[in-house]
């Protein structure tokens, strides 16, 4: 049996136990209430179009959590990704930032919700373009700057910790070596520190999504979200309806794995170099 | 343009204060003249100043006082034309190997067909044409270092620093090396600087040994090594210039 095939049949042994557990569990206590039956569950995803408790289908919920975290994701990114850099080249704006943003960084995403609410209310892409009212709209109110914020506070602290250690780390002999050579600040920059801090900086990328993913419940509990996967559970929950909540529970791991495994492969592509 | 040395070394001196506010003096008042084409060794007991010096030289520090002429000129910042070679190779890892090569005329901003023709010429002279689309990571150590030999020679330097080049690697790869080194060199006449740990190895090499003592870092003594190459070990004239100089680092 190729390496392949049996990594591929061992990734699956406790997953299977898991569901076996659970269809156990699930039989023997008899009660929706606290665990629902897997078919039931199976059931949501073979009806997964269907429009659920009123907040529409499940690909709909799938896509307007999905923006919300690129957007949130996306804000996050563009202001950590150089911050960092930039405290990983010169130590004097690492000093500067370094002690405020480890202070911020164990403060939880949901702590942020009530400031965030006061500072930017129900405003969303929707009101901000001043789209008129109709379906547009409605799209387009789903994506709430307290939401875009909640989940950017969630990218912020890993990339940025990722870029400025990835930078600041770099060793100082490639720094030297191409000095020797004849590079200027610039080609040191871009073609020596940012090359170099690479996979740190990816890896940094990579937890700033997984963070983000994770902050999506939090930002969908705001007041004045109508879907999407964190808003459906909470709502399901509302509602006693505990197989949807494992439903949305499964399409945010799976979709949340999937976003990671860009990374992998961007780290296969990208950094063969490493040699591992 | 005729000057009799390349580089002078005038009253160099470098002190670094340390963190219990001592004064290390890391060099004092050192003079040296290299004649173009000259193969100069520098040996020494660690902390001497030897990696200090070429560090200067190169541009990557700078003396408390005294000065370098190189080419008849104050040198002040560092020049393409003086190269170097660092003991952990310094490869970038993410670049191919020819590509590691082409690097200096990169920065020089030679067009990318004319420098991968360089490239290739100085793959074929460390003899590892083979390689060119390897990475680092696939390479021993001893060829990792030959790539970062033809880096610095790709750049066309009149002076090639090197600092213990050949340090990590066993005695094996280490004497082929030397002898690759003195036919590169013999071939494309640069005027060399390399400091070594051994003794073997810079009579084996040099034109001139430089001798140095610590605490601090100053010559002690320049040793002219008028020997044929390709010099043979088992020549008695070789083992009394090796006892002399190792009893001269004994005593310092
Ligand atoms: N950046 C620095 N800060 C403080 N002291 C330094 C620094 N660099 C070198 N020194 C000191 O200067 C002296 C000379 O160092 P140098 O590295 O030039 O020695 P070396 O002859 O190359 O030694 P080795 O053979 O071990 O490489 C040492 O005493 C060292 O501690
Ligand atoms: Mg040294």
């Amino acid at each position: 049996m190729s390496k392949a095939i049996r990594n591929t049949i061992t990734s699956f042994i406790v997953p299977i136990l898991f569901i076996f557990t659970w269809a156990i569990f699930a039989t023997k206590l008899n009660n929706p209430m606290i665990l629902p039956q897997i078919n039931q569950v199976l059931n949501n995803f073979v009806h997964a179009t269907d429009d659920f408790i009123g907040l529409g289908s499940i690909p709909r919920n799938i896509i307007v959590s999905l923006i919300r975290v690129l957007l949130g994701y996306c804000v996050g990114v563009i202001i950590a990704l150089p911050l960092g850099i930039f405290m990983g080249y010169k130590e004097s704006i690492s000093n500067l930032f370094s002690k405020f943003i480890n202070t911020l960084r164990p403060v939880p995403a949901l702590s942020w919700v009530p400031l965030v609410l006061a500072w930017f209310g129900l405003a969303s892409l929707a009101t901000f373009f001043g789209v008129p009212y109709g379906p547009k709209q409605v799209f387009f109110d789903n994506f709430k700057f307290a939401m875009i914020f909640i989940i950017g506070m969630g990218t912020f602290f890993p990339v940025v910790s990722g870029a400025a250690f990835g930078v600041k780390n770099v060793p100082k002999t490639l720094i030297e070596s191409a000095k020797v050579l004849g590079a200027s600040n610039r080609d040191i920059f871009f073609k020596i520190l940012i090359p170099a801090a690479g996979p740190n900086i990816i890896n940094g990328l990579r937890g700033g999504l997984g963070s983000a993913w994770g902050c999506l419940v939090a930002a969908e509990m705001l007041p004045g979200s109508l879907s999407g996967l964190g808003y459906l559970i909470t709502h399901a929950y509302e509602l006693a309806r505990t197989d949807l909540v494992v439903t949305g529970i499964i399409c945010i791991g799976v979709v949340g794995a999937l976003l990671d495994y860009i990374f992998v492969v961007v780290e296969k592509r990208r950094f063969s170099w490493l040699g591992r | 343009m005729t000057q009799e040395y390349i580089i002078s070394l005038k009253n160099l001196c470098k002190s670094y204060n340390t963190k219990e506010n001592l004064t290390v003096e890391a060099l004092k008042d050192i003079n040296l003249d290299v004649k173009e084409n000259d193969f100069i060794c520098i040996v020494g007991p660690s902390g001497c100043g030897k990696s200090t010096m070429l560090r200067i030289i190169a541009g990557l520090e700078t003396a408390t006082e005294g000065k370098i002429i190189y080419e008849g000129r104050e040198l002040q910042k560092p020049t393409k034309d003086i190269g170097m070679v660092f003991q952990d190779y310094s490869l970038l890892p993410w670049r191919t190997v020819l590509d590691n090569i082409a690097l200096g005329l990169e920065f020089k901003g030679v067009s990318k067909n004319k420098r991968l023709d360089i490239a290739s010429r100085y793959l074929e002279l460390i003899d590892m044409t083979r390689f060119g689309k390897a990475y680092p990571y696939e390479l021993s150590g001893g060829m990792q270092q030959r790539v970062a030999i033809a880096r610095a020679l790709a750049n066309d330097p009149h002076v090639l620093l090197m600092d213990e080049p050949f340090g990590a690697l066993d005695a094996h790869t280490r004497i082929l090396l030397q002898k690759e080194l003195l036919r590169i060199w013999e071939r494309n006449k640069k005027t060399i600087m390399f400091v070594t740990h051994s003794v073997d190895e810079s009579v084996y090499l040099a034109d001139k040994v430089i001798v140095m003592s610590r605490n601090p870092g100053e010559i002690k003594e320049i040793i002219n090594i008028d020997m044929e190459r390709p010099r043979d070990r088992g020549d008695i004239k070789y083992a009394t210039m090796t006892s002399k100089i190792l009893k001269m680092l004994e005593v310092s």
